[in-house]
């Protein structure tokens, strides 16, 4: 199919079957080994095919369209991914265009997690920073060599930037949708040059947000606003108690709600179709169902973290040991003992579950939503449908907002509008809504957790011992990713950030029991991170203060090894002013400066918050972040992450959480489990090391440093150590 | 049946007089700019104007708009809303966009009452519209942006 014809050959007119202009693919197909989502240890990014034509297409109308293969949930990776591929492609900013790609587990999988399409860990720039860069060189080489060709001159002579394509010498010149069509059929060059960070022009500067205009006029599709013909909108009733099943339901009542087509029974309870979402609520609300609890979570979360406690007190199974801890804090001078008590979380997204499914005339699948696993998903879904999975084509939508819920194993939202579709035959296509209630009731929460730390120092103030236990449920045991990630029992996104701590603790211990608990969990941004940094950012806070030393200093005394890590804790604490502000305490009553610093998905962050700690509770004034990410390909979007992460995480670290009370959910709108709001969020300032590095995430790092650091703050405002999170400043005095 | 002026145009609508005119708006007239976030008016997605004042069309009965015109995201024009969109684009205040509708619907009713805007006038103003992504630094300097351009 490829062509020959060198650039400088004889000319042979090219057949003009055209992928850069649109048809067809020449698929190089490449699969790497699974292995966890960490870029340091992971497969070779670097020597990924070049595949232009999955990954852009040039229209003559002169647009670049980059294909896109993660869901952009509102982290910004369209934007990001965009501009690896034209920066060496070399087009200008105004030509560019994105589309989601189809879910394809061979062309679109994720390199970070093998062979799986799908987003997660701070991975979408990570995992595409060559791929996208060595695309985007193949076809600024196919735009060159086809110029060259036309113009009779040698390639060594041609440039491109801006969107055009030059021969200096000649004065000639050619936009990319004149050369497209032809160079579409050259052969893909298999080493093209990739720029010199030196030429770049659109990576490390700020270009506009592919999608603010669509955000900003209504225009943007979210899965929710999807409007297929004759469509029907499905709520459906779910247990009360996760595990509970329906014994016996009566849809008498509901039948005659005014717009209700058809009342189901599925899998995960009863489902009301109707004309539009308002008549399913209410038709719901008219259902009567007895639920069979003889399988369900009964408990309470006191106490399902009451048993915790009970277990902390055994060892736990070893995810990480040197030295012998035990009897290092025998011979300590101060052992410090704490535990640290962590809720159940939900994700909470803006815009709440939902998927839109239908069967189509040739007997294949369509299904709307913003997917987060793509081919997890389709497999799922397929498998319920009865179908190969490759007739279950996804269409991908713009996402209000995930934080780790649309990635479900278990693809649970996703398998359910596919379940509701067949117990209604197929007739219509169901538009599947789950209102807030059900979203926040839904579990898939941040795993409850409970950390127990016993740290010792000598008498010169030195860390000599940490024996660790904790206790919480695992994420990945019981799903279809155990086997790639779970390893003797321990799951590392349980343990991550905690067992393989950076600081140089010569004794050290990590301990972990699986909670056992009925609860579904998952993933909430930044994963293990969420608890681990914070149990050992308030810990090595506490040896510092036992010590009498500085705790940026006394950080910086256990990270000679970890410079990346020590360079944003200085970067951050000299933008804070640390130095000056620490000298002169006391400072206003109330008021102190907290700091944290955590490595998380390959990128570094640091925080100093300035919080005020008053009867009326914690008010953050300030945060100030650095950042160390690798080359910074948006510095604009990585400064709103941090700033997103900020305003995300607050309310977890005030207010948020989850509550079971006879196994039945307590939280179940923004009333009972309110967000942070406008008057509450803090200024936040970011900086941004410059690196030259292989680029690595930021849509989750800027979370696990937040709570440590403003738990730290507040100590240093009141003198009182808050240990369980969301921090309750009841009864502290000072405060 | 109810008769509803949407962004100038005028619509029969079947619908049942109780039904909230988000729903209206989403599922019988196919405006979906508007966004349902929580039902109970806590979030302010579903922000549109009424005669040119919010309100969350989650807690308004179609049965009660009357002959109010009502103005969603897809059809808010004139120079403070241009104002307001174009500073969101300059900033790049978006991230998931889900809650951006009713933020921009909330911010041009601040500013068409109240041209310079304090912190804490914006604080009143905007704190009913929750963004999860945590937005809020770029919306609070967007909304001061706006306000200059449009002294």
């Amino acid at each position: 199919m490829l062509n020959a014809r060198r650039p400088n050959a004889a000319p042979v007119r090219p057949s003009r079957r055209g992928l850069l202009a649109g048809a067809g693919a020449i698929v190089v197909a490449f699969r790497l080994d699974a292995k966890p989502a960490r870029a340091a240890a992971g497969p070779d990014l670097a020597s990924v095919k070049a595949q232009p034509n999955a990954f852009v297409r040039i229209a003559p109308d002169d647009t670049v369209t980059v294909i896109i293969k993660h869901l952009d949930m509102g982290q910004g990776n369209t934007t990001g991914l965009a501009t690896i591929l034209a920066d060496e492609l070399g087009a200008a900013w105004s030509q560019v265009r994105t589309e989601f790609a189809p879910a394809d587990a061979t062309l679109y999988n994720n390199s970070l997690m093998g062979p799986i399409q799908g987003t997660g860990g701070s991975t979408a720039v990570a995992n595409s920073w060559f791929q996208l860069r060595k695309a985007g060189a193949a076809a600024r080489e196919m735009l060159m060599a086809e110029a060259a060709f036309r113009w009779k001159v040698p390639v060594s002579e041609i440039t491109v930037a801006d969107g055009v394509v030059r021969h200096a010498a000649s004065g000639r010149q050619a936009r990319f949708g004149e050369l497209a069509a032809s160079a579409a059929s050259l052969p893909v060059p298999s080493e093209p040059r990739l720029k010199d960070p030196s030429e770049w022009t659109l990576i490390g500067q700020k270009v506009p947000r592919l999608d603010s205009v669509a955000k900003t006029n209504g225009s943007a599709t979210y899965s929710l606003d999807i409007r297929r013909p004759n469509q029907v909108t499905a709520v459906v009733a779910r247990a009360p108690r996760f595990g509970a099943t329906v014994k016996s339901f009566d849809a008498a009542a509901a039948r005659t709600v005014a717009g209700v087509l058809d009342v189901v029974q599925v899998p995960t309870g009863v489902a009301v179709i109707a004309r539009d979402t308002w008549a399913a609520m209410k038709g719901r609300e008219a259902l009567t169902i007895t639920w069979d609890d003889s399988t369900a979570e009964t408990r309470s979360s006191e106490a399902i973290l009451a048993e915790y406690r009970e277990r902390a007190k055994g060892r736990g199974l070893t995810a990480s040991e040197r030295g012998d801890p035990q009897a290092a804090l025998e011979g300590a001078a101060k052992v410090i003992e704490a535990e640290f008590t962590f809720p159940y979380l939900a994700h909470a997204a803006m815009e709440p579950l939902n998927a839109t499914i239908e069967r189509a005339p040739d007997g294949g699948y369509d299904v709307y939503a913003g997917f987060q696993f793509q081919t997890v998903e389709q497999a799922t879904m397929a498998a319920i449908l009865g179908v190969t999975p490759d007739r279950v084509r996804l269409h991908s939508n713009w996402a209000g907002g995930s934080f780790g819920r649309r990635a479900t194993p278990t693809a649970d939202y996703l398998a359910e509008a596919a379940t509701v579709l067949k117990a209604a035959g197929e007739k219509a296509p169901i538009h599947l809504v789950w209102t807030r209630e059900d979203d926040m009731a839904g579990g898939y929460y941040r795993p409850t957790v409970l950390h127990k730390v016993r740290a010792g120092i000598d008498a010169k103030g030195a860390v000599v011992g940490w024996d660790h236990v904790m206790v919480g449920k695992s994420i990945m045991i019981g799903s279809p990713f155990e086997a790639m990630i779970v390893k003797n029992g321990i799951d590392s996104t349980t343990v991550e950030g905690a067992s393989d701590t950076p600081y140089a603790l010569p004794a050290y211990r990590f301990g972990v029991h699986n909670g056992r608990e009925g609860v579904p969990v998952l993933w909430w941004r930044s994963v293990g991170h969420t608890h681990t940094a914070h149990v050992m950012e308030v810990m090595i806070d506490e040896l510092a203060h036992a010590a009498d030393v500085d705790p940026v200093a006394y950080r910086l005394s256990l990270l000679t090894q970890a410079p990346r890590l020590a360079a944003v804790l200085k970067l951050a604490a000299d933008k804070a002013g640390w130095a000056a502000k620490a000298q002169n305490k006391p400072q206003e009553k109330g008021r102190g400066l907290g700091v944290a610093v955590h490595e998380s998905f390959g990128s570094y962050v640091a925080m100093v918050a300035d919080v005020t700690a008053q009867e009326a509770g914690i008010r953050v004034n300030r945060i100030v972040a650095a950042v160390d990410v690798g080359v910074p390909v948006n510095p604009d979007v990585i400064r709103a992450q941090v700033e997103g992460a900020v305003g995300f995480a607050l309310s977890a670290v005030l207010r948020n959480r989850i509550t079971l009370k006879d196994g039945q959910v307590q939280e179940h709108n923004f009333d009972a489990y309110e967000p942070t709001r406008m008057s509450e969020m803090p200024k936040v300032e970011v900086h941004i090391v410059p690196s030259q590095a292989a680029p690595t995430g930021i849509g989750e790092p800027g979370v696990p440093v937040l709570a440590p650091a403003i738990a730290n703050a507040v100590f240093s405002a009141t003198g009182q150590r808050l240990r369980a999170l969301p921090l309750d400043l009841t009864g502290v005095k000072g405060a | 049946m109810p008769k509803l002026t949407v962004n100038g145009v005028t619509h029969t609508v079947d619908a049942d007089p109780d039904m909230p005119l988000l729903w209206v708006l989403r599922d019988r007239l196919d405006a979906t700019g508007t966004k349902y976030g929580c039902g109970i008016a806590q979030c302010g997605a579903c922000t549109v104007h009424l005669d040119g004042q919010p309100v969350r069309s989650c807690q308004t009965k179609v049965g009660d708009v009357g002959t109010a015109q009502v103005t969603t995201i897809e059809g808010v024009s004139g120079r403070v809303a241009e104002a307001v969109q174009a500073a969101w684009r300059k900033l790049d205040v978006v991230q998931c966009g889900y809650c951006q509708s009713g933020q921009i619907m909330s911010a041009i009713g601040l500013l068409s009452g109240n041209a310079k805007p304090s912190d804490s006038d914006i604080d009143g103003a905007m704190d009913g519209n929750i963004c999860r992504c945590g937005t809020y630094q770029r919306i609070r300097a967007a909304i001061h942006e706006a306000a200059r351009t449009l002294a």
